[in-house]
Order: C-alpha cells, then sequence, then structure tokens
C-alpha cells in the first residue's frame, strides 16, 4: 500500500503541441489534487446550503468499494477484496483503492468497452472492425493518452481498418454514402457535447446557432473517404468482404446545402468562427484535429468532464450529457467550469480527472436518503444536488462481468482478452435492436426489462453457475465451508459484497435446515442473490 | 373464429395436472372458458403498423400526379371516396374500412426526436420522460384484464419505446419478429422449486427495497412479478403463429410483417390492449420508388389488408383500431439520388377500425404536397382520436414525477372527420 505514494507521476506538459512521455502509472494524488478536490466538495456543498438540504451518511466500506469497482471496472470486486478492505486500518485506504483501480489491468478492459459502444455501439456496423476499434482504445487507455490526443488520431486517422484502428470511428458513421453526415452529427455531440444536427435542416430552434453550422462543421469531414476492398474465398469461390480503409479524398470546395425555401447556400469549414476560406489547398480533416487538439474553446474539455461526471453519478450536469449549450443551462456551471480547465491544465488526463471525481465527497456518501434530502431526486426530474449517491442500473455489459466474478472466478480473469470480448459480445447481440436508419441509431432492450429478467432467471449463465461444475463459484463456497453458515456468509459476500442481516438469516433458516436437499437450498439461495435487486444495481 | 380444440387442449392440460377433477367439472370449464372468449373479443384494441425510418406517404395514400414531386406512381380507385397509390392495389379493397389523414404535421424531422414524438405526443424534453401512447393505454386498461397474464404493451421486432414516467411494468415488452421469447421456458423446474426460489428472492428484495434508494429497486421487484407470469402462462401460445392454419398464414404473407401482424390479431384475441409491429427499412434517401415497388410496398399492401379482412370477418373490426405510420413523412421534392429525405410538415397516415370511420381523406395538401389546405393535425389529436375510439376518457390525466399533470394526449382533440 505504502508504494502506491512513491510512485513516480509525470509532469504537467503545458505545451499543446508536444505528446508527453507518459509513466505507467499517470495518476497521482498529491497536495494539489487535494485542493483541487476541496475545491469541487466547496462548490458542491454551497448547492446543499442553498437549497436546505444536509447530505447522507457516509456509505460503508463495503459498499463503496462494490460501487467503485463496478464504475471503474465495470463488475463487483471478489469477496476476497472486499474481505481485505474491510479489514484494512488505513485512513486512507479509499484513496489508495481508488489509484490501484485505475492502475488495474482491468481498467482498460472496462473502458475499452464503454468507448466502444460510445464510438461505434453496441451493435458492429457493416464495414468496421471491433477488434481494430478495441485495440485502438485499449493501447492508449493503457498508456493514458490525454484524451485531446484521441481526439486527434480519432478524426484524423487514415488506413486499414486492422491496422490503424483509430479509422472505425469514422468508419462505423460511414454507413450511407451520405457525404460525412452522420459521422458531422456523431462527432460533434460526442466530442464537443453539442448537437448541431437539427441545424441540418433549419435554424437550432432552441439557440443561436443557424442552419448552415452544421453544414460547416461538415465541411472538415466531407473529404473522408470509405474504400472497401473484397476477396475471394476459396472455399465458396465467392466474392467476400475482406477488409476496409479510410483514405482522404481530394476535396477543397464548399458544401452546398437548400435552405427551407428552397434556395441553395454553401458553406466553408467554420470551428466556432476559426474559418477556411475557399482557395486554401488543406488537408480538412487535419486542421479540424489540430482545432480540437488545441481546445481554445474548451468544448472538448468541457464535454468530456459532463461524460464522465454522468458515468459516476449517474447524472451530468445536462440532460442529455451531449446536449451543452445556452438553450440548455448545467445544473453546476461554476463547477462545471471549474472541472473543464483544471482537466485541460492536466493536459487532458483521465485517470487524473476520474481520480478527482471519486475523491469527492459526494462520491462517498450512501444512497440513502437522508431525512432532509428528499428534494434530491433526479429520477424525479429534478436538478442533481449530489447531496446522496443515485442509484444506477447494470448495464449488460456490467451485469455480465459481474456475473463471472459472481460465479465463474476463472473465466472473469480469462487471459485472452479478444476471446473474453467475442463471447461476451455474441452473448449481448440478444438484447440489441437498430432502427435502420441513417443514423445507425440501436436501442437496448436490456435496461430494467422482462428480457432481462428472463435472462437473469433462466437464462445460460445462472444455469452454468448453478451446474454441479468444479469450477464454479458455488462449487468451491461449499467444498471450502464447515458448515451451512459458513456457505450463507460467503455467498452473500460473493454476490452482494455484504453479510447476510440478523433478519434474512431467520428468515432463510427453515430452507437451510433441510439437510436431505441442502445443494438444492443452496443453490436457490445463489439465485435469488443474482436475480436480486441489489446484485443488479449500483448504488 | 376461435380455436376450440386448442383451447379444450389446454383445458385438458390444467385438468390432467389435477386428477381430481371430474367429467362434469370439464363441461362447466368449457362453459367458462367460452365466456371468456366472448369477453375478450368485445374488448379494445389499438395494432400499429410502424413504418420505421419514415415512410414516403406522398407515395402511398397522397399521389401528386401533376406535380413535380409526383414520382413515379399512379393513383387508383379505392373502395373509399379517394384515391391511393397504383403499388397498393390489396388496400385499395379495403379502404371503405380504413381512412388517410392527410394533413399531419409535426415538426421534428430528426428520427430519435419524432419517433418520440409520434410515440408520446410531446416533443422530448430533458427533464421528463414520457410515456409511449401503448404505455398510456397498457397502464389503463392492463389493470382492468385480470385474466391478462402477459404484458400488455407488446411491441414486436421493436426496441426505444418506453413507459417513462407511469413506470417500467408499462414499458414494451419487445419479442422478435418470429415470436420467440428467450429463456421463457423452465426446464426441470417444478412450481415448489421456483417457488422457494422466489421466497428467498422476496426477502432480499424487500429488504433492499425498504432501505429507502429511489424507485429502482421496486421497479426491479414490479418485473420479476411479469416474468414470472411469463415462464408459467398458458397465455404464451399467442405468440405462436404457427398455430394459425396454413391459408390464414399465407394471406398475411411469409415475412416479418405478415407474421407480425397475425402475431397482433392472436394477441387481441388473448387481450393485450396495445400492439406494435415494426417494420423497419423507410428511411429511403436514396432509389425510392425501387425501393418501394420491389421490396417495401408489396408486403405492407398484403399484410394490412389481410388483417382488415380477417378482423372484418372474425367480427373483431369495431374493437380494434389498426394505424399505420412513422416517425414522419418524407420530402416532396425528389432529391439528386431519387429519393426523399426526412419531411415532418405535411404528411398522410392511415387508420381504421374501432368503430371509426372508414371511406376518407381527411385533410389536403397543396398541390405539390409542401403545405397544407386544411386543418391540420398533431399527433395529440391522433392519440385523442385512438384514446376515444377505446374507451378511455380524454379527461384522463397522468401525474409526471415531479407531480406536474400531463393530460392524455398531450391534451390533443379528436379528429372529428374520423368519429362522425
Amino acid at each position: 500500500m505504502r508504494a502506491i505514494a512513491l510512485r513516480i507521476t509525470f509532469v504537467m506538459c503545458v505545451s499543446l503541441m508536444a505528446v508527453p512521455s507518459l509513466s505507467a502509472q499517470s495518476v497521482r494524488m498529491s497536495g494539489e489534487d487535494e485542493q483541487i478536490v476541496a475545491e469541487i466538495n466547496r462548490m458542491i456543498k454551497q448547492g446543499w446550503e442553498d437549497n436546505d438540504v444536509k447530505p447522507s451518511a457516509r456509505a460503508a466500506d463495503g459498499e463503496w468499494l462494490r460501487r467503485v469497482t463496478l464504475d471503474v471496472h465495470g463488475h463487483i470486486p471478489t469477496s476476497k477484496e472486499v474481505a481485505a478492505f474491510n479489514a484494512d486500518k488505513d485512513k486512507a485506504k479509499r484513496q489508495h483503492a481508488i489509484l490501484r483501480l485505475l492502475d488495474h489491468p482491468d481498467y482498460v478492459k472496462n473502458w475499452t468497452t464503454v468507448w466502444t459502444n460510445l464510438m461505434i455501439g453496441q451493435g458492429t456496423p457493416d464495414r468496421t472492425s471491433r477488434e481494430g476499434m478495441q485495440k485502438y482504445l485499449r493501447e492508449s487507455l493503457a498508456k493514458n493518452k490525454p484524451w485531446n490526443e484521441m481526439v486527434f488520431d480519432l478524426v484524423t486517422a487514415e488506413g486499414r481498418f486492422d491496422e490503424n484502428g483509430a479509422v472505425n470511428y469514422l468508419l462505423s458513421q460511414m454507413q450511407d454514402r451520405d457525404g460525412g453526415v452522420q459521422a458531422t452529427a456523431k462527432t460533434t455531440r460526442l466530442f464537443l457535447g453539442i448537437q448541431v444536427q437539427c441545424t441540418q435542416c433549419h435554424n437550432h430552434p432552441f439557440n443561436e446557432w443557424q442552419h448552415s453550422q452544421f453544414w460547416e462543421f461538415n465541411s472538415f469531414l466531407k473529404e473522408a473517404r470509405r474504400v472497401d476492398h473484397r476477396k475471394l474465398d476459396p472455399n465458396s469461390g465467392r466474392q467476400v468482404d475482406d477488409y476496409s480503409e479510410l483514405l482522404n479524398g481530394q476535396f477543397n470546395g464548399p458544401v452546398y446545402f437548400e435552405k427551407r425555401n428552397g434556395v441553395m447556400q454553401v458553406a466553408y469549414p467554420n470551428y466556432f468562427g476559426k474559418q477556411i476560406g475557399p482557395d486554401e489547398k488543406v488537408n480538412r480533416r487535419m486542421v479540424f484535429g489540430e482545432l480540437l487538439r488545441a481546445d481554445e474553446e474548451r468544448h472538448v474539455a468541457r464535454a468530456f468532464v459532463n461524460r464522465m461526471w454522468a458515468h459516476f453519478f449517474g447524472y451530468g450536469f445536462t440532460r442529455p450529457v451531449d446536449d451543452i449549450g445556452p438553450h440548455n443551462p448545467p445544473s453546476n456551471p461554476e463547477l462545471l467550469e471549474f472541472l473543464t480547465a483544471k482537466f485541460a491544465e492536466s493536459n487532458y488526463n483521465v485517470k487524473q480527472l476520474m481520480a478527482w471525481i471519486v475523491s469527492c465527497e459526494s462520491y462517498q456518501l450512501e444512497s440513502k436518503f437522508s431525512n432532509s434530502n428528499e428534494i434530491d431526486n433526479p429520477a424525479a426530474g429534478e436538478s442533481p444536488l449530489f447531496s446522496r449517491m443515485y442509484v444506477k442500473a447494470m448495464t449488460a455489459e456490467q451485469v455480465y462481468d459481474s456475473m463471472l466474478v459472481a460465479t465463474l472466478p476463472a473465466q472473469a480473469g480469462e487471459l485472452n482478452l479478444e476471446q473474453a470480448q467475442a463471447d461476451r459480445q455474441r452473448w449481448l447481440q440478444q438484447f440489441i435492436t437498430t432502427f435502420g436508419t441513417d443514423e445507425n441509431d440501436e436501442s437496448t432492450n436490456f435496461n430494467g426489462t422482462i428480457p432481462q429478467a428472463l435472462m437473469m432467471m433462466n437464462g445460460e449463465l445462472i444455469n452454468r453457475a448453478l451446474a454441479e461444475n468444479q469450477a464454479t463459484r458455488l462449487q468451491q463456497v461449499i467444498a471450502a465451508a464447515k458448515d451451512p453458515n459458513d456457505v450463507v456468509q460467503e455467498l452473500y459476500q460473493t454476490v452482494l459484497s455484504r453479510s447476510p442481516t440478523r433478519a434474512e438469516l431467520n428468515q432463510l433458516r427453515p430452507v437451510l435446515n433441510r439437510k436431505a436437499t441442502i445443494r438444492e437450498a443452496y443453490e436457490d439461495l445463489y439465485w435469488a442473490l443474482l436475480n436480486s435487486n441489489e446484485f443488479q444495481l449500483i448504488y | 373464429m376461435f380455436n376450440p380444440l386448442l383451447d379444450r387442449r389446454h383445458f385438458m392440460q390444467h385438468v390432467a395436472a389435477g386428477a381430481a377433477l371430474t367429467v362434469p367439472t370439464l363441461g362447466f370449464l368449457e362453459h367458462l372458458s367460452a365466456n371468456v372468449q366472448q369477453v375478450k373479443k368485445a374488448e379494445k384494441a389499438c395494432i400499429m403498423v410502424w413504418l420505421g425510418g419514415g415512410a414516403p406517404t406522398i407515395d402511398m395514400w397522397d399521389l401528386k400526379p401533376e406535380s413535380k414531386n409526383g414520382g413515379e406512381f399512379k393513383p387508383i380507385a379505392t373502395k373509399g371516396d379517394f384515391q391511393i397509390s397504383d403499388q397498393l392495389p390489396k388496400l385499395a379493397g379495403v379502404m371503405d374500412r380504413m381512412s388517410v389523414v392527410r394533413s399531419m404535421s409535426t415538426r421534428e424531422a430528426d428520427h430519435a426526436r419524432g419517433r418520440y414524438y409520434m410515440h408520446t405526443a410531446y416533443v422530448p424534453n430533458p427533464t421528463v420522460e414520457h410515456p409511449d401512447f401503448g404505455s398510456v393505454v397498457s397502464y389503463e386498461l392492463g389493470p382492468k384484464r385480470s385474466y391478462l397474464e402477459i404484458p400488455s404493451f407488446i411491441s414486436i421486432g421493436g426496441g426505444g419505446g418506453s413507459a417513462g414516467f407511469l413506470g417500467m411494468s408499462h414499458a414494451p415488452f419487445v419479442v422478435d419478429g418470429n415470436g420467440n421469447i428467450r429463456n421463457a421456458e423452465m426446464r426441470n423446474m417444478t412450481a415448489d422449486r421456483l417457488g422457494q426460489r422466489l421466497s428467498m428472492l422476496g426477502v432480499i428484495e424487500d429488504n433492499f427495497i425498504r432501505s429507502n434508494r429511489g424507485e429502482l429497486p421496486q421497479a426491479h421487484k414490479d418485473i420479476y412479478v411479469q416474468a414470472k407470469n411469463l415462464l408459467t402462462s398458458q397465455q404464451m401460445a399467442a405468440f405462436k403463429t404457427e398455430q394459425e392454419d396454413a391459408k390464414t398464414r399465407e394471406a398475411y404473407g411469409n415475412n416479418n410483417l405478415g407474421r407480425g401482424l397475425l402475431m397482433a390479431r392472436r394477441l387481441v384475441e388473448t387481450g393485450v390492449p396495445f400492439i406494435e409491429v415494426n417494420d423497419g427499412g423507410w428511411d429511403l434517401h436514396n432509389g425510392v420508388f425501387n425501393a418501394l415497388k420491389n421490396n417495401k410496398l408489396p408486403p405492407l399492401d398484403q399484410a394490412v389488408a389481410a388483417l382488415m379482412n380477417d378482423l372484418t370477418a372474425r367480427g373483431m373490426l369495431n374493437n380494434v383500431v389498426v394505424l399505420v405510420m412513422g416517425e414522419f413523412g418524407r420530402t416532396p421534392r425528389i432529391n439528386q439520388d431519387v429519393g426523399r429525405d426526412h419531411w415532418a410538415s405535411s404528411w398522410s397516415l392511415a387508420i381504421g377500425g374501432g368503430g371509426l370511420k372508414g371511406g376518407r381523406a381527411v385533410g389536403a395538401t397543396d398541390k405539390d404536397g409542401v403545405g397544407i389546405e386544411s386543418q391540420s393535425y398533431l399527433p395529440g389529436d391522433l392519440w385523442a382520436t385512438v384514446a376515444q375510439a377505446m374507451g378511455i376518457p380524454l379527461s384522463t390525466v397522468h401525474t409526471s414525477k415531479r407531480g406536474r399533470p400531463m393530460k392524455i394526449a398531450n391534451g390533443g382533440t379528436p379528429i372529428a372527420d374520423l368519429l362522425s
């Protein structure tokens, strides 16, 4: 534990042009970081005072470790990890846990999943390599590449989808030959946190953005060109899809678009007032990437901060998180601007931002309402005050990965990352619907629906968990236990990261006393724990 | 009509399980079953055919042969007092029982926003999640049908809908176009064993609900009640269109849309009040006429006409509203790729059954299809019409989570020409 304090940290780099060389451990909590956290706390507390609420109590250690492990690694902690954390007497143990989690390989695994879904979707669009996208993200996240550098890569990438994985972001947005319309809508939402897709057809209904704005962004991306390659399949003798690549066409002209009254207009690249004229022969995508990387307007930083805050608290400073603008004022404007500035100053250090967020006081609180914060209920449409943790539903991936930790520990530690992710991807397909529109939108019918419940009650994951097989956690627990009480304790710790309450024990006793069918009783208890709201929610 | 043999088989299965029942009791049960079926036949329902992506209604319901926007299709006469596309000959034959509304004007021309607006009657708002109208029907009529063991809002081949502030138990239950429901068959599991598991689950869930962390823990429990019903209910047979005779299946068409509409009819017979059948692929930015002629219109023509005829033959048409629409129409102007783009300001839909007037063209667009020359209608007006047809009072008000009163169908006014 002590070793963490001695970790080498990188020197803050103020030049935006130079790429700093990073050590593996790129996150720390120095005195300066603690001041930043104190400032976040001060701003949030101001909101509590203004609204006359008192925060909820501090969450118990096990509950907190479960939450932060789910948020950072995408799965529950093992019962061993919970026990060690509970036993640790160090006052700074939460801080140590944060740094440990951020430098663990599961950080890379989880955020590769999160960003792959955000960039190309839960389903894989045609002519896109999910593996390529994941490979790029894994490598970038592993070295904690600054976020603005990643944005630069994704917007400017050229090459084959298996060799330069970053091209898959734009390839996934180029399903139709739509002149970069979908890529424009996605890029402005995901990286700039603004929704200009309405201005594709008309002036923005709620703010001063003009009809031309969408097409001015579009002019940066229009020259991107997808080239699909085919090959002969020796077995069938037919031509089949081979690789795709993303190239730059020669495009220097204006983009034409039609006004509602039928008049044609032209648009040239224009990034918040920085324009490229009709005569400039430049690689527009490269210029766009450089403007995003320099981020003088801080849109890139602000969009990222808002999304990260929403990841950890369930609610960002705006709803939706990718619609920031004068028409949609943020809940905590001062805090959003402060974090945006600090994140940019940190050279877009993603792990550092996460460390600040999970270190702040709000993140330490429990999700139960206190006696005086009933109004802090964003689920009811109220503005969030962050005086309690908000309960989040696990994503399908979080359920899958947590099921492995709780039921098949050997598989959870699967070393072949690509194989593990492919297995999970296959399983996920059952919950995904695509709408088949030009925006390639899709939806999951996973969250809190009947198909999810049926899968948990009766699907392949639960059936594997209950099988009489040496590799299952259930079998291990039963084999290691001295008496039924041990089994119950350990199953609770494994699934819910806590001990059973006295009341629960009393209610379960009659079943566990049936000696003849004790194995069945264990299976049924384990089934009930895994199917519970408490297991499937992050709280 | 209903298949009495099939029903008897289900009752026989029940009876075989409880061997104590005697022959006279069986006769009584059969009688009871017939009564329930009669009741269900009189129940109101709505089947919505969703043309995902936004259909070019100017090529379907409101042709402009004289205009440069007119496109390749010609109008033909129908059994109603108006014309539709020559690509929809079978539908032309049922237009005495359906009407088209030609003056929808709905402002939202983005897929997600349009889908939301047409499903809920409200434009998207960051602080409140509005329920799909199917969820409203589920909320209003579902609890009154105590015999119904399957969800009361079913979406075939769909996704993305939401019950919003009405709660997860009224969310659309999504099944694929073949009616397959994964993990819904319990193998090697007795009722006792399932009961034991559920009672243990109850202990843990109730404990967590009592800890006062907001609404998600309770919502989880409510969904499990529904899921348990699906594991044990005989009504699951409604999803199995293969139980229909070959002639009927052929009439609807051997494709996802045909099967979906046939399934919808079976679900209505089981008592489900709202079914959405999703047909995607209407986002025709290029090659619109070829796509319509070769792929999109023939199955739609066949399946919806078959549904109308089947409902008529079964004496159900007066109780079942049939609605055909998507998130918006498409631009009257034909673009450079021979396609049509998104267009929400003047478009059409088709609606019939449920006691609504057929044979009419309601509202009108101008000669090029770009403006409306009559009263225009909003999604709220449409859903108010459907609510009226289904016997849901227009004075119904729901309460958002924040305590804000929300009028049913966003306070819309029923479309008078469809009512009398």
